[in-house]
């Protein structure tokens, strides 16, 4: 194997950890809602300014770490409050949903412009972030090390919320059959509400990532979210190990393809592997099994 | 809402009303107007095809802007090199240093060609695309997804090729189209009439087909595609011509609009412009073809008026628009004509 093979495998790695982190939040509440929040992107964009503002006040090299929180918390409000000020309202019609939040997104990235300029700002990475380490004959850079890293610890801290906790057992009742959880007694709006702030903070906390690779811009987000997108439609409903799989394919896909073409082919490739994919697993990468028709 | 169902008795000679001032357009506007109302109907053509697909399918496309691309590059392939002395090579392959044309800028010197693959390359594509992803049985907001990231691609890929494209700066400067001079007095009005032609042929084959029994097979598909299937049809084959339709008549509009604005890039078929299309029928109703020729009309002239004077405030506004519609007015401007009962 050469070291190009090896270093685009690295780079797989790392681009399928930032599709992890920004589709995670998608694919939850679209497992939840059937609904796709297209201002998901603009989370991101959220998160890579919050950092940003976070390193002006407190600069030194803890900066990044106590950004983490203040990003995710940040998006995760601006997910609630999109998510009940709108797509509450919205909940029995995806396609209606999918055109509001597009208007929310546009909105958001002008409104980025207008505060922070077009050009973007650059979030200077501490340190202890900017060297790289030598394996294999192949270059790793820290901050795409630490960016796995994150990803790995996310997936895990949701894993444990999911499976170990009770909100995790309402939302999995909740994912299953909505209304039968419903008629049992849950209040699957507060469910709602819960997962898409979940899922909003971490993507939040994908745009802190972003801003330690390149410049954060008003559309930063929107180079990530239709990847991300994909990887929804790939992973299978709602399902965490669906799209976990579906992002790391993904991700490994575009960087390897990037060997053989240019990126806008790689592109290109990417689109045509997932429809090549649905040809055979048209329900996804993970499938729940059940009975219901129209799910 | 205000209910204007009080104005229906104007309904039955509104359609006649309009087409008279369609027809009378080019003796009342100077040729600027004209050229623009031209353009806003060659999207009309667009937003027609939007209303069968989204309004009576129940399909999203967020990719218009491919087959709206497709046809406006194939008129313009023909056009650059319609203008060109035999055995040259059109300016911005030469200056990315390129030698020879390639293989597939060819057999669009040839006229009756290019208007085939006008028709022709959208409307397969469009079928080709739609089948991929309906037989597997893969819909609703899967498919506006997958339709986005087509749309990416396409113009990513556009721009990067910028030896054979153009690339970002898209093809321009045009002179004759079929042998008439763009510019020679006269050539505006015709290509007018024959936009006004076409936008009315395309509105009444529409009509036609809604009201068909194909039309009432997409619906029955829209609203309950497990049913369908149970009464024994297979409603694939039926979303797939009418994503192909809508896709032709996507090729179509583009060609015109090209035409009439004399330029065709990445910029007017891209993620934003895609959707934008869908805006114009959202808020001139998704379910009624003439309310999707006014929206598409009443948007760009908006936009036309909003953005030379501020043009950072025509995306919050357009942004607005799409979450007013959609929350509050889901049927659009035709939804307030016919009032509740509609």
């Amino acid at each position: 194997m050469d070291a190009l093979f090896l270093n685009q495998l690295f780079n797989g790695a790392s681009l399928a950890s930032l599709y992890l982190l920004a589709a995670l939040g998608l694919a939850l509440s679209f497992g939840l809602m059937r609904v796709i929040n297209m201002a998901h992107g603009e989370m991101l964009m959220l998160g890579g300014y919050l950092a940003w503002m976070t390193l002006l006040v407190v600069p030194g090299a803890m900066g990044i770490i106590l950004a983490i929180p203040v990003a995710f918390i940040g998006a995760a409000a601006m997910g609630g409050f999109i998510q009940s000020t709108l797509i509450r309202h919205l909940s029995a019609r995806p396609l209606d949903t999918l055109l509001a939040t597009w208007g929310v997104s546009l909105i958001l990235q002008q409104g980025a412009r207008d505060l922070f300029g077009a050009i973007g700002v650059e979030v200077r990475a501490p340190e202890w972030l900017t060297g790289s380490f030598v394996a294999f004959g192949v270059t790793l850079p820290s901050a795409r090390l630490f960016i796995i890293a994150i990803a790995a610890l996310v997936l895990g801290a949701l894993a444990l919320l999911l499976l170990k906790t009770r909100i995790g057992l309402l939302v999995r009742a909740v994912n299953q059959d909505r209304m039968m959880a419903s008629a049992s007694g849950i209040d699957v709006k507060r469910v709602d509400f819960t997962i898409f702030c979940l899922g909003s903070g971490v993507a939040g906390l994908a745009g802190v990532m972003l801003a330690l690779l390149g410049p954060v811009t008003p559309n930063v987000g929107q180079s990530y979210i239709i990847p991300a997108f994909l990887v929804v439609v790939m992973g299978g409903l709602g399902s965490i190990v669906g799209t976990t799989a579906s992002a790391i394919i993904l991700g490994l896909f575009a960087a390897l393809a990037q060997i053989f073409v240019d990126v806008s082919v790689a592109q290109m490739l990417l689109l045509m592997f997932v429809i090549l994919f649905i040809q055979v697993r048209p329900q996804g990468v993970v499938a729940v099994k059940t009975r219901q028709l129209d799910a | 809402m205000p209910d204007l169902s009080r104005f229906s008795p104007l309904k039955p000679v509104l359609p006649w009303l309009l087409l008279a001032l369609g027809i009378a357009a080019p003796f009342a506007l100077s040729s600027y107007d004209l050229n623009l109302l031209a353009r806003f109907m060659a999207m009309g053509i667009l937003a027609l095809g939007l209303v069968l697909i989204w309004g009576h399918g129940g399909i999203l496309s967020l990719g218009q802007g491919v087959f709206f691309g497709l046809g406006g590059y194939a008129i313009a392939l023909h056009m650059k090199l319609a203008d060109l002395p035999a055995g040259e090579l059109p300016d911005f392959m030469v200056w990315s240093g390129r030698e020879s044309l390639p293989f597939w800028w060819a057999p669009f010197s040839s006229p009756a060609f290019t208007l085939a693959a006008i028709v022709i390359v959208p409307t397969l594509a469009g079928a080709l695309f739609a089948w991929a992803v309906f037989h597997r049985r893969v819909g609703g907001t899967y498919f506006a997804l997958i339709t986005q990231a087509l749309s990416l691609a396409f113009a990513t890929l556009i721009i990067s090729r910028q030896d054979v494209t153009g690339g970002f700066n898209g093809l321009t400067d045009f002179y004759s189209i079929f042998g008439v001079g763009l510019a020679s007095p006269g050539t505006g009005s015709m290509l007018y009439w024959i936009t006004l032609t076409l936008l009315c042929g395309a509105f009444v084959a529409l009509r036609w087909l809604l009201a068909s029994r194909f039309g009432i097979l997409l619906r029955a598909a829209r609203d309950g595609e497990n049913r369908v299937r149970f009464l024994g049809y297979n409603p694939t084959p039926f979303k797939v011509a009418a994503f192909a339709i809508a896709a032709m008549l996507a090729g179509i509009g583009g060609a015109l609009f090209t035409l009439h604005a004399g330029v065709v890039s990445p910029a007017l078929i891209g993620v934003v412009p895609s959707i934008e299309m869908v805006v114009w029928v959202a808020i001139g109703g998704r379910y009624s073809l003439a309310g999707a020729i006014v929206g598409a009309l009443l948007v760009n002239l908006a936009r036309d008026a909003v953005s030379s004077a501020f043009p950072e405030l025509w995306l919050y506004l357009m942004g607005a628009l799409f979450i007013f519609v959609v929350t509050l007015l889901p049927r659009g401007l035709a939804g307030m004509v016919k009032g509740k009962a509609a």
